[in-house]
């Protein structure tokens, strides 16, 4: 999947996560990431992001997360909806997901 | 799908909201009820299909039935949401404003592609139709038989009384709907599930609406709030009163079946099959509650 704009997805409300994504040519995948739980939960939080770019093809992109608490579940929603907004597409593959 | 389950209280959870949803679960409702229609605008239908495919996926919700209320298909969102709600598992699909059989026939179609396109077996999606025009409600019979995957059918007042050209009230302004929905319902063996009540504040309001319905004989209800599912339930519940005649029959025809006989009494008064049905389902709904649903 190719970013051409910036996406962003998710509220800063309890339970959610705010994600923006910024396409950057070279670099790899840089997670800037704020969260209430950082100490307990930072690092699986930026692991479940990692892991979901890579699921959608990402190779390179700037990552911005507000996290309030998220679940997994909802850090990997937040994320694809980003990424297909910064892909302005809609050609969703949800047997992939 | 399960055709017959209890479904005295079906919750509905805003679809783009991941504390809600997250939280579903636990407050003891029949049903509960993603949201991708009212509660989410438009530019968020994206955000909240990804977020309740993704809670439908990882989740879990017990014994509870999921229901995911879908945007109707005309508008072009409908199909979107049912790629992505019926390959995540969905156990039944909402379809709302439905005015003709038409309707639940076209959405059934997507959901059969749906199923073949990502090998699920055929027919594990239901469905119910939320009736919510006039012409729906005069359109009732023919959409409560439009489709086996139809567990039941709804009204959705709100949109209902705008196009009747009148407002919410005591209830008259709905009682040729609810009666032909579920003389519909009845009709067709499906579930007849009543409209939300707004006011969450207004409990005796809520309460009286919970009356009349259960009193026209709904199975259950549509609901906004945590709250209101103990009222809710509680006024399904039978009575004692109900409940002992309901055993005293179902002793009677015990004993009547131990002598060899086909017909029983009690107190002098034949038992005929109505009579007993009532009891069967008086008994089942106390079992539920004894057994600490609520």
């Amino acid at each position: 999947m190719e970013l051409v704009q910036t996406g962003m997805a998710g509220t800063v409300e309890s339970s959610d996560i705010m994600v923006t994504l910024e396409p950057r040519e070279t670099g790899g995948i840089a997670i800037s990431l704020s969260s209430s739980v950082m100490q307990q939960f930072g690092k699986q939080i930026e692991q479940v992001i990692r892991q979901t770019l890579a699921e959608l093809g990402v190779s390179h992109a700037s990552v911005d997360a507000v996290d309030k608490g998220a679940l997994d579940c909802t850090v990997r929603a937040r994320v694809y909806a980003a990424a297909y907004r910064a892909a302005s597409s809609e050609a969703y593959d949800w047997g992939a997901m | 799908m399960e055709r017959k389950r209890l479904r005295r209280s079906m919750m509905f959870v805003p679809g783009n909201n991941p504390g809600m949803i997250k939280d579903a679960g636990i407050y003891g409702a029949d049903s509960i009820m993603f949201d991708l229609e009212d509660s989410v605008s438009i530019a968020e239908k994206d955000a909240a299909r990804f977020l309740v495919y993704q809670a439908l996926r990882t989740l879990d919700f017990g014994a509870k039935e999921i229901v995911v209320r879908i945007n109707d298909l005309e508008s072009g969102l409908g199909i979107r949401d049912l790629e992505a709600i019926v390959r995540a598992g969905v156990h039944i699909v909402r379809l709302p404003k439905t005015d003709s059989a038409q309707d639940v026939v076209d959405c059934e179609q997507e959901i059969v592609r749906i199923e073949r396109e990502a090998g699920i077996p055929e027919g594990r999606t239901g469905m119910m139709a939320a009736i919510e025009s006039a012409n729906g409600v005069l359109n009732a019979k023919e959409i409560a038989f439009s489709s086996d995957r139809l567990i039941g059918i709804a009204l959705g007042a709100e949109d209902y009384v705008t196009d009747l050209k009148t407002t919410r009230s005591d209830g008259t302004e709905l009682l040729f709907a609810r009666c032909m929905i579920l003389n519909a319902a009845r009709a067709a063996g499906i579930d007849a599930l009543d409209t939300v009540f707004a006011d969450v504040n207004d409990e005796a309001g809520f309460i009286e609406e919970v009356k009349l319905i259960k009193k026209l004989g709904f199975d259950g209800k549509s609901i906004i709030n945590p709250r209101q599912i103990e009222p809710l339930h509680k006024a399904f519940m039978p009575s004692e009163a109900d409940l002992e005649k309901a055993r005293a029959i179902m002793e009677a025809i015990a004993e009547a079946e131990a002598r060899g006989s086909g017909v029983a009494s009690l107190k002098g008064k034949m038992i005929d099959r109505p009579v007993v049905l009532r009891a069967q389902r008086m008994l089942a709904l106390a079992d539920v509650d004894g057994a600490g649903e609520v």
